[in-house]
């Protein structure tokens, strides 16, 4: 029985496949949503321009180029990407294994910070 | 096996987590979406992670110098009319990269609404656009190979781990967006002659869309990361 479940799933999969290339055009959405994220763009990069140009530093610097950084590329991936508009499945299967990367980041930076100690015990003091 | 039926002739019934749990099970095809678009999605997720490891040990090196770091804000400033204004061919070419991936998102646009002239203009807009990007690139590589001395191994004004991390990080993201010209011209003269009228679809418009647009995506965290930091 389950063998039959299985090959009426296929075939319904494929009829539906089919219909869905012939009707539905993807993803579809008004001009102007592209056209303000893309005058949204333009105004972040000139902010995170002109983080560097008033030479702003410290704290203050790396938190403003880290927002405008992550919020040009969160407009880049839900709307330009479409993935705002995708199902939930494909969302998580794309967006989370990235976060493993944190991980290295911050095992890297350990592992930097150490090995700039004992430069500076061996070579620079 | 009614059940069965009605769930796989109605895959995006169930919204939600219970949607992520009827997408993953009941022996059907987890995403929705065209197979070309997935299997996008899959590449640049795996682009996401060699980028990030490019970065990552970018970051590492610059931690563990005991050496100063190049600013970055002097070495790509440009000298206009006496003035040295910081950044700026880097701004430039920041600003044309983001106006490419709008013509670029216009282009899927127009593509699902089968205007093919439109559609194959803002595809080779955006590959004329991704071109500049590369032209400029190059110049800002030949100023600092040649005028600034800058090598893999060294550089005049400070760390030697700049050169490495400069050249194999903005190297490979400019590999990235002269492939990327490449595939949107082939991609645009297929728009042009018909091919996806013949198919049936526009998505492979949509799939060479989120190819480019990860190109721009890369450039927004080296923009952050090498150039402002």
């Amino acid at each position: 029985m389950n063998d039959v479940t299985a090959s009426e799933t296929v075939h319904e999969q494929k009829a539906h496949g089919a219909t869905d290339q012939g009707h539905t055009e993807g993803q579809q959405h008004p001009i102007r949503i592209y056209l303000l994220i893309w005058a949204l763009l333009f105004v972040f990069s000139t902010f995170s321009y002109l983080v560097d140009y008033f030479q702003l530093h410290g704290f203050l610097r790396w938190s403003l180029i880290i927002l405008f950084m992550l919020v040009k590329a969160g407009f880049i991936v839900a709307i330009f990407m479409h993935m705002r508009w995708e199902r939930l499945a494909l969302k998580f299967a794309i967006l989370i294994p990235p976060l493993a990367l944190l991980i290295l980041v911050g095992l890297m930076a350990i592992e930097g910070a150490h090995t700039f100690i004992t430069r500076w015990g061996a070579f620079v003091r | 096996m009614a059940q069965d039926a009605s769930i796989a002739g109605q895959p995006n019934s169930v919204e939600g987590l219970g949607g992520v749990a009827a997408d993953w099970s009941g022996d059907k095809q987890a995403f929705p979406v065209h197979w070309g678009k997935a299997m996008m999605w899959i590449f640049l997720l795996s682009d996401t992670f060699i980028f990030t490891c490019f970065l990552t040990s970018y970051m590492n090196v610059r931690i563990s110098t005991t050496a100063t770091w190049p600013d970055p804000s002097k070495v790509f400033a440009l000298d206009i009319a006496g003035h040295e204004i910081p950044l700026l061919l880097i701004a430039i070419m920041t600003m044309v990269l983001i106006t490419s991936s709008g013509t670029m998102a216009m282009a899927v646009n127009y593509g699902y609404r089968r205007d093919r002239a439109k559609t194959t203009a803002l595809m080779l807009a955006t590959a004329a656009l991704g071109a500049s990007f590369v032209s400029m690139q190059a110049f800002e590589w030949h100023k600092l190979i040649v005028h600034e001395g800058v090598r893999p191994w060294g550089n005049p004004m400070g760390a030697p781990q700049f050169g490495s991390a400069f050249f194999m990080i903005t190297g490979f993201h400019g590999l990235h967006v002269s492939a990327g010209v490449i595939y949107l011209s082939v991609v645009a003269r297929r728009v042009w002659t018909g091919f996806y009228d013949r198919k049936g679809t526009y998505e492979t418009v949509e799939v060479t869309g989120l190819y480019w647009h990860f190109v721009d995506l890369v450039w927004v965290f080296i923009f952050a990361f090498f150039y402002l930091w």
